[in-house]
């Protein structure tokens, strides 16, 4: 009796006014009688983000299981507003407060996968086989149709066969690669979601 | 945004006009419930809608979409007639004693130096005169015919009440107790600001929408000070920051723009960037173009870029026309383009005439899209019925869909509306084997490289030399490309006062842009970051949220481009002496030695009041322009044009003159123009919008708000209602001279019919979040309906006014 947790503690004691007598008579259940129910946070890694949606940038936590160790897969089970952000003070909104739904959607992608011209379905394919595939296709296209100078010799070094937008929710550090890449090859047709 | 989201609070008057901050941003938008909890502030909104926002204002009034230049060349016109203007600050801070060219013109809605056929203007008159010592003339009596002053008068003189009621279709009793509201924001202790987001930008006329705001903001001297400003409330969380970092087709980092194919010569490309200033003892700001781009390139090019090499100015392309979405689609309809990467970015969503990307898409070779979800474009060949008519068989374009991470599965910074750089931490893997962009972008980049290296090709130098310098080649970290675009020295950098003197050795993060110089001594991918990542580390991981100024400035939360400043142009909170206008809301201020206060001032620190240097230190005048000189496609001061698809077909501003009923310089494709709708046909005026329970085409993937929001609607009026025959829960048909959507109609009495110049016009509200992919209830993409015109400057499509006929279903 005396490992008693206090859920059963009280439910024992609830069952008749004997209760009340029990623990006088030496069944009391011990250290557990003034512990609650452990938070299934307090065991969880806090990660502090940014809501990805709209240009609020409301400071997230996220709470997630694995402990750094090594063959631990740390996988996030709760988000909620960072009460220290100047801005949102722990608060979301409908959308930021779905977040978890999202990093888990099931529309989430796993895997490359390649669409063959006129085919009605997608097949999976390697990662080493898609990059490989699509950096011959870019350099087919940019060897074939660069333009290093115009008709009336003019020099100009665009490539405009080929196009690129970018995302609007990626870090500055993705964003700064993606030009850096894009206009070493000499796109220009090339914007953000700032342009809609 | 000129200020910050906290800074709301300390507004006495909030317009929210071409946006809905409660329902788009509403955590955001609680700095205005606080403003009016503890600032008395009072919340007025100007929409076609009876918005979110609107239920919790103090005053609304509606406005026909698309008009919202007269509503505010009303205001103007009020503001200069009833000399409800804050004088002494638009005599010192802004342009209005400029002295305009003689040959400067307007008549009949069109401005000197139009050319019909190219929907062009020769800019050449539309600016200041110039004086002998190479100086623009001013009259500071303001009562020179061609100052700014008298012009802005003229110009505004015919936006009079009566004619904003019959075009806006703004009742003229709101629309007078709304200007007096905000006129009374003229006083040196009042302050308005205005929030704004895709309602305004969304238009053929959006730019000069979101000019004349800031004009009155200018008028009301309420730009640079606490609570006042221009609140851009952009849409995503990093638009601000791909935006900064120059993702557009005509740029780079920082707002250098691409060099022209005209630019031929780097001196010319340079001098051009590099302006010099146009009155007296000014700052002028953009001087130090040469130091901004030359360690721009230096962080690109490294040792292939010499002073030799104009640093490396051939590896740049050169622009003859703006390649922006819309140009590119046009050209993918035509045939020319072959290959398209689609990263984070669902076009066939956002663009709009859905069946002409369709069909442009289906024109390509090939089509690479990353994402963490699998969105419509990158299943455009797929048939889904009636929501996707297509016939895979007949689209030959080859397909790749690269899974990435999402923000909880990377480290990064996102820079919000308010400018601030907020690092944050990745708190698991991405699931199965997605990979984020920086590693998808890496891997092609070592790919090409191996390649030309391998092979040859077309000028492989700007490839073959690209700087890549990062410890894995395959997966750059992003404190590495932090630091590249953050800035760092190469050289001892000497004192230019004392050359015995290091201030920054060679190695050395630099801790702001006043640190970069024209030598090659210095490195940096993006100059307004620089000092992001300074010698004492990163900036935009820091988190004290104190506020020891008590008006919101937690100037050590986080790092606000540029220089960590928080409100822009805060030097014109204060008179020409240096001393605050409003005593009680104290930004900076001059203590006789130096400039300091609760912000980084946007001055020389050390500068006297003295010398006459104006607060608006990147423009060369020095002062905030009325008259946007050459800036603008379509004029220097904004005009009232009707939307590409008008409800009138006329302009009653200018009725007289065909050529100025719609935009006279937007370009406007003859594929698309042939699909633009008449009234006759198409007899109601259709905007798109947000809910707050969705964001974009994203949450249809999302559990919880396909739960909140499952199912597709359209929100039109009772008396539009009752004309189709429809009730609530019913469904419509919505088409366009595009194609049409099928909806459930929700009948509410938040829109109400406008009487337009004698003629009952109908809204019809579109919300966007519906589509064929994902686990809400599968819908249309929205612009299916919509047309294909942009913009005249930013080429950002007029998703916000356009015709549909609505039927019962």
């Amino acid at each position: 009796m005396s490992e008693l947790t206090r859920r059963q503690f009280l439910k024992v004691t609830g069952m008749s006014l004997v209760g009340s007598s029990l623990a006088l008579m030496g069944f009391s259940p011990g250290e557990a009688i003034a512990e609650v129910r452990e938070y299934k946070l307090t065991r969880a890694t806090e990660t502090r983000n940014t809501c990805p949606y709209c240009s609020v940038a409301c400071g997230i936590l996220m709470y997630g299981l694995g402990d750094g160790a090594k063959n631990a897969q740390p996988s996030i089970f709760h988000i909620e507003g960072d009460p220290d952000h100047p801005v949102n003070r722990g608060t979301l909104c409908p959308k930021g407060a779905g977040l978890i739904d999202f990093v888990h959607s099931e529309s989430r992608l796993r895997f490359p996968e390649y669409r063959a011209p006129g085919s009605d379905r997608w097949q999976r394919i390697t990662w080493d086989d898609a990059l490989e595939r699509i950096s011959k296709l870019l350099k087919q296209d940019r060897d074939a149709n660069f333009v290093a100078k115009t008709p009336d010799g003019v020099t100009v070094n665009r490539w405009l066969t080929t196009g690129m937008l970018a995302a609007s929710a990626s870090s500055n550090e993705a964003g700064y690669i993606t030009h850096k890449v894009a206009r070493s090859f000499g796109l220009l047709g090339f914007d953000n979601q700032a342009r809609v | 945004m000129t200020n910050h989201w906290v800074d709301i609070k300390n507004a006495d008057v909030v317009l929210i006009m071409g946006g809905n901050a409660a329902e788009a941003h509403p955590c955001g938008f609680k700095w205005v419930t606080e403003a009016k909890a503890h600032n008395k502030a009072k919340l007025i909104v100007v929409d076609p809608r009876f918005t979110r926002s609107a239920s919790v204002a103090d005053y609304y009034a509606p406005i026909r979409s698309g008009t919202d230049i007269v509503f505010l060349g009303g205001l103007i016109n009020y503001l200069l007639s009833n000399d409800k203007i804050q004088r002494d600050y638009v005599v010192h801070h802004t342009d209005l004693s400029f002295i305009v060219k003689e040959e400067f013109t307007f008549t009949d809605g069109i401005y000197s130096g139009y050319n019909a056929e190219k929907h062009s203007y020769d800019k050449s008159s539309w600016d200041y005169e110039i004086g002998a010592d190479g100086f623009a003339k001013v009259d500071p009596t303001l009562s020179h015919p061609r100052c700014v002053y008298t012009l802005l008068k003229q110009h505004y003189a015919r936006y009079v009440p009566e004619m904003v009621e019959r075009v806006c279709g703004t009742p003229k009793d709101k629309m007078l107790v709304i200007w007096d509201l905000i006129a009374s924001t003229a006083t040196a202790t009042r302050a308005m600001t205005i929030m704004y987001a895709l309602g305004w930008t969304q238009h053929s006329v959006g730019s000069q929408m979101i000019r004349t705001g800031a004009m009155v903001q200018l008028l009301l001297g309420n730009i640079g000070i606490a609570g006042g400003g221009m609140n851009a409330l952009r849409g995503h969380s990093n638009i601000q920051g791909l935006t900064d970092l120059g993702l557009l087709s005509n740029q780079l980092p920082a707002y250098i723009g691409l060099p022209l194919e005209s630019e031929q010569d780097y001196q010319k490309f340079i001098t051009a960037r590099t302006l010099k200033p146009l009155r007296p003892n000014q700052l002028s700001y953009w001087q130090n173009t040469p130091k901004f781009h030359v360690s721009f390139m230096k962080a690109w090019w490294g040792d292939a870029a010499t002073a030799e090499n104009n640093w490396a100015y051939d590896y740049l392309p050169k622009v003859d026309k703006l390649y922006d979405m819309l140009q590119m689609y046009e050209l993918m309809h035509q045939g020319k383009v072959n290959g398209y990467l689609a990263q984070g970015f669902n076009p066939l969503a956002a663009a709009p005439n859905k069946a002409k990307m369709t069909a442009s898409l289906s024109k390509l070779k090939f089509l690479v899209v990353m994402d963490p979800l699998a969105t419509e474009t990158s299943e455009f060949w797929r048939n889904y019925g009636e929501l996707n008519d297509v016939n895979p068989a007949n689209i030959p374009t080859e397909v790749f869909r690269l899974p990435t991470t999402c923000f909880a599965e990377e480290d990064g910074a996102l820079v919000n509306s308010a400018r601030w750089l907020q690092w944050h931490w990745k708190g698991a893997a991405p699931p199965g084997e997605a990979r984020s962009d920086i590693e998808i972008m890496a891997a092609l980049f070592t790919r090409m490289r191996s390649l030309y290296a391998k092979e040859g090709g077309a000028f492989p130098d700007p490839i073959l030399n690209l700087t890549w310098k990062y410890a894995q080649p395959d997966s750059p970290r992003p404190e590495e490309l932090a630091r590249e675009y953050s800035g760092n020295a190469l050289k001892d950098l000497a004192d230019p006062k004392d050359p015995t003197k290091i201030t920054r050795k060679a190695g050395e993060q630099l801790a702001g842009f006043a640190e970069l110089r024209d030598d090659g001594s210095t490195q940096c991918g993006c100059w307004i970051f620089c000092g992001a990542w300074g010698p004492t580390g990163n900036l935009m991981a820091r988190r004290d949220n104190s506020d020891p100024s008590g008006i919101g400035q937690t100037l050590n939360w986080a790092w606000s481009w540029p220089a960590n400043r928080r409100v822009l142009y805060n030097r014109a909170s204060c008179d020409p002496s240096g001393k605050p206008y409003n005593p009680a809301r104290t930004l900076i201020s001059w203590n006789g030695t130096a400039w300091s206060g609760v912000d980084v001032p946007d001055f020389k620190v050390d500068e006297n009041p003295a010398g006459g240097m104006g607060p608006f230190i990147m423009n060369p005048e020095g002062v905030a322009r009325f008259f946007a000189r050459g800036g603008m496609a379509e004029g220097p001061f904004p005009e009232h044009y009707e939307p590409f698809e008008t409800p009138l077909g006329y302009n009653p501003l200018n009725p007289k003159q065909p050529q100025a009923t719609n935009n006279p310089a937007a370009r406007v494709f003859a594929d698309d123009r042939e699909q633009f709708g008449k009234v006759a046909q198409f007899p109601h005026v259709a905007t798109t919008y947000r809910l707050t329970e969705h964001f974009h085409y994203w949450t249809k993937h999302v559990r919880l708000n396909s739960i909140i929001q499952p199912q597709q609607f359209v929100e039109i009026g009772e008396a539009l209602a009752k004309e189709v025959g429809v009730v609530t829960g019913e469904s419509v048909k919505v088409s366009s001279n595009r194609g049409f959507i099928k909806a459930v109609a929700m009948v509410t009495k938040r829109i109400r019919p406008l009487n337009v110049d004698g003629k009952v016009l109908h809204t019809v509200g579109v919300p966007i979040h519906w589509g064929f992919m994902g686990i809400a209830k599968p819908g249309f993409l929205a612009n299916t309906l919509t047309p294909s015109v942009g913009d005249a400057n930013s080429q950002t499509p007029e998703f916000k006014a356009f015709l549909v006929k609505v039927e019962k279903a």
